[in-house]
């Protein structure tokens, strides 16, 4: 990472924590674990509540789909961490690794319900082209997504927006698959917390 | 849902007015991406506009300007998180117009 505090400027208390993941997932401690760590407090307290209510509080998108939202938000911001890590979580959570690699790099021909295509492209221009306008979010109300389901997906996009600049801007490393696989496993049966 | 308000709000006013190594007018420059000159300013824009093409060198230059990795920590994380909020409230209002206020 580019910031050595980030890397090992943790309390003895988060350090000892770090040992304890390394030893019982025998993959090493992730960077946006040792993110939100890092005076945990200023940042990483206050946005895994964000992060928590976005990505596991009630909401008609299935944990999958909301996974999926944040794989194709990163994959739109070319962040390889956030894609890697959340596609490995949709695929877990979707239980068909096959859907999660075929609908990311081409939604137009993807085998998808239309509110969540419609829904995955405005997230997308959002995230592109940093707006959105009223014809757009007309569009994916057309397709059949409802208004709460329309808040609930931009409430993934804000959370991904900022952890995939993180990720980019303080240069996360990028481990191997059983690296994200651990981190999926984690994420589910855990959450964001 | 799952109305994140409340808890998107609380980490807004936590990066901007609770305690910090950057100063409060610093870290609302960042949110804002408007008012920081020279490599700290270069580096917020970045973070604001296309964050995958950010190099060791836009980290160095912001440190060498005198910025503790403390306060670059806080300046990023203030330009994330504003960006990201302005295409969040973007997005909120057009859907309020196309939908109706609720």
């Amino acid at each position: 990472m580019r910031l050595r505090i980030l890397d090992s400027g943790h309390g003895l208390g988060t350090k000892a924590l770090f040992a304890l993941i390394r030893t019982v997932s025998r993959q090493p401690v992730l960077d946006v674990i040792k993110l939100v760590r890092y005076r945990a407090d200023f940042y990483g307290r206050p946005m895994s509540a964000v992060t928590q209510e976005t990505m596991r509080g009630h909401s008609t998108w299935s944990i999958g789909d909301r996974e999926l939202m944040a794989a194709y938000v990163a994959k739109t911001n070319q962040c390889e961490f956030c894609t890697k890590a959340h596609s490995a979580v949709a695929r877990a959570a979707y239980h068909e690794g096959q859907k999660v690699s075929a609908i990311l790099p081409d939604l137009d021909i993807a085998i998808i319900e239309e509110p969540l295509r419609a829904t995955l492209l405005m997230l997308g221009k959002l995230t592109r082209e940093h707006s959105v306008d009223v014809d757009d979010v007309r569009a994916v109300l057309a397709a059949g997504a409802s208004r709460q389901q329309i808040e609930d997906a931009l409430a993934v996009c804000f959370s991904f927006n900022v952890i995939g600049r993180l990720a980019d801007a303080f240069g996360f490393s990028v481990p191997g698959p059983e690296a994200f696989e651990a981190g999926a496993k984690y994420l589910l049966a855990r959450g964001y917390r | 849902m799952s109305d994140i308000r409340q808890a998107r709000e609380a980490l807004v006013s936590r990066i901007l007015e609770g305690a910090g190594k950057a100063l409060p007018s610093e870290r609302r420059a960042a949110f804002n991406n408007s008012g920081l000159a020279g490599t700290v300013g270069s580096l917020v824009d970045k973070v604001a506009k296309y964050a995958f093409r950010i190099t060791d060198e836009d980290f160095g230059a912001a440190m060498a300007s005198g910025l503790s990795e403390d306060k670059v920590f806080e300046i990023v994380v203030c330009a994330s998180v504003g960006q990201a909020n302005r295409q969040y409230e973007t997005a909120l209002a057009a859907l309020e117009t196309a939908a109706g206020k609720e």
